[in-house]
């Protein structure tokens, strides 16, 4: 059952096929069986889980509940849950459990959907390989010697060996798409203010947002749907409808105007990925797709703008991080600076002290305007360039990344190198745009992804494109070996 | 751009973060890297760019002012790592 598709699944479970204690028990001794090489689940929560799939078997029986009654998924280790370790991916958050639901964790919960367990990820979504994380990588179930990507990279993992049919997970600069990228599922980040941020324990506050990672767009449509929506508790939660994604799955796509950002194909693109990339782009002529070339001039300054916005917000929001009133705190601190030097000092990893001293003194008197407002100048130049693309096509494509997925260690020492792994997502997260990640090939057993970047709020488009393509390829149904 | 030790050092006091002194060049040299990639942003003329605050230039949202939560004080002084008497405990501020 843990290949099915989640309309089969919740038809199943309507049908009386099995119940979802039964499906629940089948992905947990998934999880149990697989996770052992993986390393993709922080905290596994099977008790809980096979209770929330109990109260969704009742609620199916009495007709109730809605398409994820009953369906298990993985929630990665950023949202807050009551009653369960949120983590973070850090020390500093290992003794922490919420006393609050984030709002898409109260939103999950009450749709029925039985969470499996926390996935892991790099410390405070700081990565792009899942190697910063205090409770050690994540691996690739393509080749187990590479990354799967980061942040996100227990959740892209743990669908794409279908440890679970659905999982959560956040990108600030390319978090979800980069792992589903190179762990070969579909991911989605959606447009800046559509999935509550409150309870996501915050990064980089003006580039964090939700999203999901499934084995399809039409999965992915589903959960997306679930996890938005206006919410008063966070602020930046945009006050609009939602549109029902899964019904606009086969919206007309006549005319369609896909455009080709000539930046996003020039030097450090990979031959291979190039390739599969534009193979995916002519599958999109096939379907009657017009396809151009245009240009996005300020492409190569989104990496350095984000290295000063995301670490000066990072700086800030993780100095509530202070041994004080939660999370981890030093053996017996001299004084209160000894405490909070200590705390933090023990309490984080490398990585996350490198972006906060970045953040810290691209913030401090005398360089604020050097860099802070210079980065938020040129992020307007960014989101300029999208704006004017946008006004002759419907969506943007390239690769998601320049490469597949890298060795573990391949790239550990050398955080430049590192960042640029990033180079073709980030963009989108300063443009605070919708963007999406498809498996669109193979290279040397490795998947590729195409990203799809989409109109503010016209996440319904990119998917029904998205689905249009996984209609004709099969990309998104090829498994990693060793994990059927 | 490159950072020295001294402004690694200035820098964690400034963020209340202990650093080993071991791995003090490491991050000179880490953070040195990362000023001079971000640098480039040097190059581009941005006289007269508005900085941008929001995608969609969107607005704070303002609502009644009303209580909208109660006391919730053990709650959240469960997971604190010291609590006495319901106030935080920290070492000595004041002789």
């Amino acid at each position: 059952m843990h290949q099915k598709k989640l309309a089969e699944l919740a038809a199943a479970l309507r049908a009386g096929d099995f119940t979802s204690e039964e499906l629940t028990r089948a992905f947990l001794e998934r999880i149990e069986r697989y996770d052992g090489q993986l390393n993709s689940v922080i905290t596994l929560t099977a008790e809980q889980a096979l209770q929330q799939a109990r109260a969704a078997d009742a609620r199916i029986a009495a007709g109730e509940g809605g398409p994820l009654t009953g369906i298990p998924f993985l929630h990665k280790d950023i949202f807050c849950t009551l009653g369960v370790r949120t983590s973070c991916g850090s020390r500093m958050l290992d003794n922490f459990e919420a006393p609050y639901d984030a709002t898409v964790s109260a939103r999950l919960r009450e749709a029925g959907a039985v969470m499996l367990g926390k996935t892991n990820m790099d410390e405070f979504a700081m990565g792009s390989s899942n190697e910063t994380s205090f409770y050690g990588p994540v691996r690739n179930p393509w080749d187990l010697e590479r990354v799967p990507g980061g942040s996100s990279g227990g959740s892209a993992a743990a669908v794409a060996a279908r440890l679970a049919p659905l999982a959560t997970g956040t990108d600030t600069g390319g978090s979800i798409r980069q792992p589903a990228a190179l762990c070969g599922i579909t991911g989605i980040k959606p447009t800046y203010g559509r999935v509550s941020r409150y309870g996501m324990i915050a990064f980089a506050s003006s580039l964090d947002q939700g999203g999901p990672l499934a084995s399809s767009a039409e999965d992915a449509a589903w959960l997306l749907q679930a996890m938005s929506g206006f919410d008063e508790r966070d602020s930046t939660s945009m006050e609009r409808p939602v549109d029902p994604y899964p019904e606009m799955l086969d919206m007309d796509l006549s005319g369609l105007r896909i455009g080709l950002p000539r930046e996003y194909f020039g030097e450090g693109l990979d031959a291979g990925v190039a390739a599969a990339v534009e193979a995916a782009v002519e599958a999109f002529r096939g379907l009657g797709a017009e396809v151009r070339d245009i240009s996005l001039p300020n492409a190569a300054l989104a990496v350095p703008a984000y290295y000063v916005v995301a670490p000066a917000e990072c700086s800030s929001n993780l100095s509530r991080m202070d041994g004080v009133r939660f999370g981890y705190r030093c053996e017996n601190p001299r004084d209160l600076e000894d405490l909070y030097v200590r705390s933090r000092g023990e309490g984080f990893g490398a990585e996350v002290k490198r972006r906060i001293l970045i953040g810290t003194y691209a913030l401090s008197a005398g360089y604020y305007d050097a860099y802070y407002l210079k980065a938020q100048q040129v992020r307007r130049l960014i989101r300029d360039d999208f704006t004017r693309a946008f006004g002759e096509v419907d969506l943007i494509m390239g690769p998601t990344s320049p490469t597949t997925a890298f060795r573990l260690g391949e790239k550990a020492d050398d955080p430049v190198t590192m960042y640029l792994s990033d180079i073709y997502t980030i963009a989108v997260n300063l443009a605070g745009l919708p963007g999406m990640s498809i498996p669109a090939g193979m290279v040397d057993g490795l998947p590729v992804g195409l990203q799809i970047i989409g109109n503010y709020f016209d996440e319904a488009r990119m998917l029904a494109a998205a689905h249009r393509y996984q209609q004709v390829t099969d990309w998104h149904r090829r498994r990693p070996p060793g994990f059927e | 751009m490159s950072l020295d030790i001294e402004e690694v050092i200035r820098i964690a006091h400034l963020a209340r973060l202990g650093v080993d002194e071991s791995e003090y060049p490491a991050y000179a040299r880490n953070l040195s890297d990362i000023l001079s990639f971000v640098e480039q942003l040097n190059a581009v003329d941005t006289d007269g760019v508005e900085p941008m605050a929001h995608p969609l230039e969107a607005k704070q949202r303002m609502r009644p002012d009303r209580v909208t939560e109660g006391d919730q004080r053990e709650r959240f002084q469960r997971i604190a790592p010291k609590v006495e008497n319901g106030l935080y405990l920290v070492p000595k501020v004041i002789e």
